[in-house]
């Protein structure tokens, strides 16, 4: 036969017993074209585009699912940021009623999410990316699968404070105008955030890119947890090549869906994202992967250095693997998503200042965590603050998926369901920094930035 | 020509029973489909895998159906089957 069955049997066993999956693909549409100065109008043309989009992104993708024999698990739809489609219609009623148009469209084709409902204001913002933020805790609160995303720094720009500066206030009235504050959790803020990102809540189709573009996100902690199991004495670089040629294993997947996919529907085919992304499916843990190197519980000392070396580890092997890696590719370590993040959070394990820490050499940043309802706005602007430092000044994305629970408090466990999982409600610095958020303004570009 | 076939792999994982290759390949013979090398083993987990290697250029069903009858008739085996077109294979583990 052409292949050992080493190899068939290999390639099974991580689809059936480790997860693997081919996490998203995500359609990126631009609709710049849609603009029209009849609102009405303007609406049904963007409806009529996803709808039609998502009919056969849906359709195509059942068909490759049943070819390979590997779950695509999420087909969804990323949009150009829609402040910058509304600048000539800026009025609050109609971004909702934009926000409605984007939410209908996703429902009646039967995508749970659409991002891009969102703006880029690393700089500085218009009029209608203000008025976008001012929405958007009606918008979060009142869609189902609206996500939306703030671009809020760079490390070419600086950091834009006084966005910073209005989240958090805006995150609490999100929360408390949705269930258990979930609100808040399709809302993603960042600094270099990639324009090309199959993944949700942050996903949005940027400007630099064609009228549509195919983005595959693939994930498997499941399978690299299997591996480093599996080898349980090898050194770090041993360590570290057995968990690139996993990668590249699992890569070659996602690219060969993405490529056959892209030409089915006739779209250019955008990135590869390889992203090790958890899900709440046992023994699909990023923190199992940690724990699986040899360390007690993701947090204790010594877990830095092992997220630094996975996410190289990941970052090679995905890069052999695909001709266009892209969007975040590295590891996501979100808290409710993943059952050893929530167990070392409500060991004692990990606190807020380590995974800041970790956010440092992970992918992504504080990802879908709780804090409690009553935390002073200013505080969750420092936080959101630090960790879009660390990006900006490390040259890499950064990004911040908070949620204040209202009337919870530290210790307490919020279940969200679903996608979301289950957070434990974190233990929050009482002091503040509000006197220098105060300040405002914008932070100027670092000195690494001027590479010219 | 190898180039004319469709070949496509369909993996049976469980624990080993009678029956298991008759049941496949009569399901192919009914739907035209030509079994091209059979390969079974028990693993060093313990598992009985078998694989087929088939090719499905004239077959008279669509592979999205195949797929589904085939894991039907593995669940009233009580085995796990898998059918992946052989281009996963070669993207997987050759270079």
């Amino acid at each position: 036969m052409a292949f050992d069955l080493e190899e068939i049997y290999e390639t099974a066993s991580m689809i059936l017993s480790q997860n693997l999956d081919i996490r998203t693909t995500t359609l990126g549409v631009n609709l710049k074209d849609c603009i029209d100065s009849d609102f009405i109008a303007f609406r049904q043309k963007v409806y009529d585009r996803l709808c039609g989009h998502a009919a056969s992104l849906v359709a195509e993708s059942d068909k490759l699912e049943r070819k390979y024999g590997i779950p695509i698990v999420n087909k969804r739809l990323a949009v150009t940021p829609v402040s910058l489609i509304m600048e000539t219609h800026c009025h609050p009623e109609r971004f909702l009623q934009m926000a409605g148009t984007l939410d209908a469209a996703a429902r009646d084709s039967g995508i749970d999410f659409i991002g891009g409902f969102g703006a880029q204001v690393q700089k500085g913002f218009t009029r209608a990316d203000r008025m976008l933020i001012d929405t958007l805790p009606e918008v979060l609160s009142r869609t189902e699968r609206v996500c939306a995303f703030l671009n809020v720094g760079a490390t070419v720009a600086g950091l834009n404070l006084d966005a910073v500066n209005l989240i958090g206030g805006m995150l609490k009235e999100t929360a408390s105008r949705s269930e258990k504050g979930v609100g808040c959790a399709k809302l993603v803020v960042f600094v270099n955030a990639p324009e090309d990102n199959p993944f949700m809540a942050g996903a949005f189709h940027g400007t630099g890119e064609a009228d549509a573009a195919l983005n595959i996100g693939i994930s498997g902690p499941g399978v690299v947890k299997r591996v480093v199991e599996k080898n349980r004495d090898g050194d770090l670089t041993q360590l570290s090549e057995i968990i690139k040629r996993t990668v590249f294993k699992i890569t070659r997947a996602g690219e060969l869906i993405g490529r056959e996919l892209s030409a089915a529907l006739d779209i250019p085919f955008g990135i590869v994202d390889i992203s090790l992304a958890s899900t709440t499916a046992r023994g699909d843990s990023v923190a199992g992967v940690i724990e699986a190197f040899g360390i007690e519980k993701i947090g204790a000392h010594g877990s830095t250095l092992a997220v630094a070396l996975l996410m190289d580890a990941v970052k090679k092997g995905g890069a052999m693997a695909s001709g266009n890696v892209g969007g975040l590719s590295g590891t996501f370590i979100p808290i409710s998503e993943d059952a050893g993040m929530i167990d070392a959070v409500c060991k004692g394990a990990l606190g807020l200042d380590k995974l800041e820490a970790l956010t440092a050499v992970c992918s992504v940043g504080l990802d879908m965590f709780a804090v409690p309802g009553q935390t002073p706005a200013e505080i969750i602007n420092g936080i959101i603050a630090d960790e879009l430092a660390i990006g900006i000044f490390n040259n890499k994305t950064t990004g911040v998926r908070l949620i204040p629970v209202p009337g919870k408090k530290a210790g307490d466990l919020v279940e969200f369901g679903g996608l979301l999982g289950t957070a434990p409600v974190m233990q929050v610095n009482p002091f503040s920094a509000g006197d220098f958020l105060k300040r405002g303004g914008r932070l100027p570009a670092p000195v690494t930035s001027m590479r010219n | 020509m190898q180039t004319e076939k469709e070949l496509v792999f369909i993996t049976v994982i469980g624990k080993d029973r009678k029956g298991v290759v008759a049941s496949i390949a009569t399901y192919l013979y009914q739907n035209n489909v030509n079994i091209v090398d059979i390969n079974q083993r028990i693993m060093t987990d313990g598992y009985f895998v078998m694989s087929m290697m088939v090719d499905a250029k004239e077959a008279s069903a669509p592979m999205e159906q195949m797929s589904r009858d085939l894991e039907v008739i593995g669940r009233d085996l009580a085995m796990r089957v898998q059918v992946q077109h052989e281009n996963l294979f070669k993207m997987m583990h050759r270079i």
